[in-house]
């Protein structure tokens, strides 16, 4: 115990610094596969693309994510021959993000499409007749509904991507996993310490708490109408 | 030349013929009720109006203007689809209303689009907020004329079916439509609250307010309208005025529909 106590402020450091990039990768996901999950919803949706979007999104969601991190990575340098990514942490984050935002905007684009197609054809009619284009309609009328509807299956997905982000460990990008396993071999004067690998989960605990509870209280905020 | 002339509007679902070949006009300050069994045509022609579908053939022409015409499509742009479709205002039998609007913004939403793009391509100075002001005088009025003064900032959850109903048709009539359209405006509401939106309805009608109501309520037709037209198997069966078509009935089909409406259980 003492010992533990004594290596605490060493870990704790290196483990802030591992979780501000395991931060990096979640927010730049959400803001990279918010957007493209829409585009991809409205491909799936419209006849000349649905078959090759659909496709696309089969192939993503039907192979796993680490699988999807290897190919980003390393493809463009050993098949290609053409390394993009450099061979820095910031090369590995770039690949991650890349892995990441393709990956969650297919799962993204399902919800959206649920969402949207889920909003009764009354209200798209009832936008027409009164002459309101179809973007004045799609921005005024059903992004809210579909905002309200989607919350719930969006907050599962948005925790799941907070602990899934742990998987670009296989990419060796320094994320907070990756940090407390440091300390198993040797790290910053620590070694054959298990323990902070295992103190990683109360950061994840302690943020999908607070996710939790932002987006309980956005869901709570849309409930004024349904 | 009539107000509203609809001429040899065709329409099918695929294999199923739904409108073979509707014709009939209707003059301004008229209310018109659509009748028959379901199944007959009547919403498709409404909807036909509305260009919430498209006709495979015949012509639509308001006030000398072609709305519609099925040899020119090239008036089906959306642009101009958007200026036509404003001719009408509709009212569904399931409201429609916007739930995430209050009772006054689901009135002046699209009036504040629609000015907003006028200004716009007009090259005008647009003054949101005196825009705004101005269309929520108008709505209030509307809104009181259908006895929701006291309810303009409910949202449609906090509200009853007949409230809903008189909020949709407050929020055609803010549009100024030259014709409003009702589509079963009390089949989706209890039979308490049928006769408020059927009040709210006939008080609408006036020498400059044209309407088009389809209904299975056969009392409230006889009594509003000024023409009943009677659909089967889309064509028009019978026309005439609510005394032709209610008191001395020609077609069979036209007499063993209203008996069956008309017989009490």
């Amino acid at each position: 115990m003492e010992l533990i106590l004594e290596q605490m402020p060493i870990v704790i450091h290196s483990l802030n610094v591992g979780f501000l990039q395991t931060l990096k990768l979640f927010f730049i996901t959400l803001i990279g596969a918010f957007p493209l999950g829409l585009v991809i919803a409205f491909g799936s949706m419209s006849p000349p693309l649905k078959y090759l979007t659909r496709t696309f999104v089969w192939v993503i969601r039907g192979t796993p994510l680490m699988i999807q991190l290897l190919i980003f990575y390393y493809f463009p340098g050993l098949v290609l021959g053409n390394p993009i990514w450099g061979g820095g942490e910031s090369g590995r984050l770039a690949a991650a993000s890349v892995s990441f935002i393709i990956n969650y905007a297919c799962y993204f684009s399902e919800i959206y499409r649920g969402g949207i197609q889920g909003i009764p054809v009354g209200q798209q009619e009832a936008g027409l007749v009164l002459g309101m284009t179809r973007g004045q309609i799609f921005r005024h009328v059903t992004l809210l509904q579909m905002i309200k509807a989607i919350v719930p299956p969006m907050s599962n997905e948005i925790i799941t991507l907070v602990k899934d982000t742990s998987l670009s460990r296989i990419i060796a990008l320094q994320e907070i996993i990756w940090a407390g396993q440091a300390f198993l071999k040797s790290s910053q004067g620590i070694s054959g310490a298990i323990w902070p690998l295992f103190f990683t989960a109360i950061y994840y605990l302690i943020f999908t708490g607070l996710l939790t509870i932002l987006l309980g209280k956005l869901e709570k905020k849309l409930s004024y109408f349904h | 030349m009539a107000f509203l002339e609809v001429s040899h509007i065709r329409k099918s679902f695929g294999n199923t013929p739904v409108l073979q070949g509707i014709d009939f006009t209707l003059e301004k300050g008229q209310v018109l009720s659509l009748i028959g069994s379901s199944g007959s045509g009547k919403t498709t022609l409404l909807r036909s109006m509305n260009y919430l579908e498209i006709p495979q053939e015949g012509t639509v022409s308001l006030n000398g203007e072609i709305l519609f015409d099925y040899d020119h499509p090239a008036a089906l742009r959306d642009e101009e689809l958007r200026q036509k479709r404003l001719h009408f205002g509709m009212v569904f039998q399931s409201f429609n209303l916007f739930p995430q609007y209050n009772v006054l913004d689901n009135c002046t939403l699209a009036m504040d689009l629609l000015a907003k793009d006028q200004a716009k391509a007009a090259r005008q100075r647009f003054d949101q907020a005196a825009v705004h002001k101005a269309n929520q005088e108008v709505a209030k009025g509307i809104l009181d004329r259908v006895g929701l003064s006291t309810k303009l900032a409910n949202y449609p959850c906090e509200l009853s079916g007949g409230q809903c109903q008189r909020v949709a048709i407050a929020r055609a009539l803010c549009m100024k439509p030259d014709i409003l359209c009702f589509d079963e405006p009390t089949s989706a509401l209890d039979p308490e609250l049928t006769g408020e939106v059927l009040k709210v309805i006939k008080s609408l009608k006036n020498k400059d307010t044209t309407m088009v109501i389809v209904t299975h309520e056969m009392e409230f037709a006889r009594n509003v309208s000024d023409k009943v037209i009677f659909m089967a198997d889309g064509v028009i069966e019978e026309e005439g005025t609510p005394e032709e078509v209610f008191g001395n009935p020609k077609s069979p089909k036209t007499k063993s529909f209203l008996a069956k409406s008309l017989e009490s259980i």
